[in-house]
């Protein structure tokens, strides 16, 4: 745990500092009109800096042993697996496919 | 010397035992990691619905939400967060008063902002967002059309949160009132850090609805 009084209490309010900067950069990408791609890795990124500065140092994450924060973040890991195994099922071009060309194959492979 | 040394090296080989403390912790993370998984569900599902929406289209949310009030919010949450970490620091140093003052001052941010929540969700209802229909005009007075599915997944999200804002709120007022009793001291307070543990993670998880569901 904490080395000392400094180590266990870090500077909280820098943290808040930091975390009301990085709410104001987030608005100020999120309002103009821009590719949503570029747009979504901006804003995803400094989402995950805030919830970090959070977990690290109001959740005291960063005083604790290592192993507790490997088990954190695994929870967070198999969160963005989910939307990735998700995506190709629900993708415009799957959909479409799916209903538009079942039949014609099934047809085509019929033995005559 | 040599007893020091067996000892030392007793620690290096086992975990040491659970404490009520640090047990209590170790409950409240088990707890917070199958939660991220509740709302990573939520969050994937909503990714999910809008990537699926193709032809009938997704409206951008910005369109039918307002952003000012929920950077308030959000800004509120933080400012609820660092008056929680306040609080724990006063304890740990004794002072009973002021961890009892930071901790009505979190409640506070608590209550304020589930009270802007049913603002907007009411302002929303009244605008024609339902879980079954969405508005037919913007904010800005535009026609706009797409997946119904929006209203059902914002509420399912939003309010999912708010319930646990509520239950926060609770949880703190509990806290509280042992504080006011005198039950923490500057050796046993292991229970208000595992009240700020939740509190800041309800705190995290809103940095993500802020982002994915509002300015996304």
């Amino acid at each position: 745990m904490a080395k000392n009084e400094h180590d266990k209490h870090p500077r909280y309010m820098l943290i808040f500092l930091w975390l009301a900067i990085l709410t104001a950069i987030e608005i100020g990408v999120a309002i103009p009109e821009y590719s949503i791609v570029i747009k979504a890795i901006l804003l995803i990124g400094l989402a995950c800096g805030k919830a970090f500065l959070v977990a690290a140092y109001f959740m005291h994450l960063k005083l604790e042993k290592r192993t507790l924060s490997v088990i954190v973040i695994i929870p967070f890991l198999i969160c963005v697996f989910l939307v990735i195994m998700l995506m190709p099922d629900l993708t415009t071009d799957t959909r479409h496919n799916a209903i538009e060309k079942p039949a014609e194959k099934v047809v085509e492979s019929t033995p005559h | 010397m040599e007893q020091a040394t067996t000892l030392n090296h007793t620690e290096d080989v086992y975990e040491p035992s659970l404490t009520p403390d640090s047990l209590g912790k170790l409950g409240m993370w088990i707890f917070l990691i199958g939660d991220t998984m509740s709302f990573g569900a939520l969050l994937a599902v909503y990714a999910a619905l809008r990537a699926g929406a193709g032809v009938i289209g997704w409206v951008p949310p910005s369109e039918i939400l307002g952003i000012n009030l929920t950077a308030f919010m959000t800004f509120l949450l933080i400012c609820s967060s660092v008056t929680m970490v306040k609080s724990l620091e006063s304890i740990q140093k004794g002072n009973v008063s002021r961890m009892c003052t930071f901790l009505g001052l979190t409640i506070l941010g608590g209550v304020i902002f589930l009270g802007l929540q049913v603002y907007e969700w009411t302002h929303l209802i009244k605008h024609g967002l339902t879980l079954t229909e969405i508005p037919h005009h913007s904010l800005s007075g535009a026609a706009i059309s797409g997946s119904t599915l929006f209203g059902p997944t914002f509420y399912a999200i939003t309010g999912f949160h708010g319930l646990h804002v509520t239950g926060g709120v609770i949880y703190l007022i509990v806290i509280l009132i042992h504080g006011l009793r005198g039950r923490y001291t500057a050796e046993f307070n292991h229970e208000v850090e595992i009240v700020g543990l939740y509190w800041h993670f309800v705190d995290l998880i809103w940095i993500m609805v802020f982002t994915f569901i509002y300015l996304l």
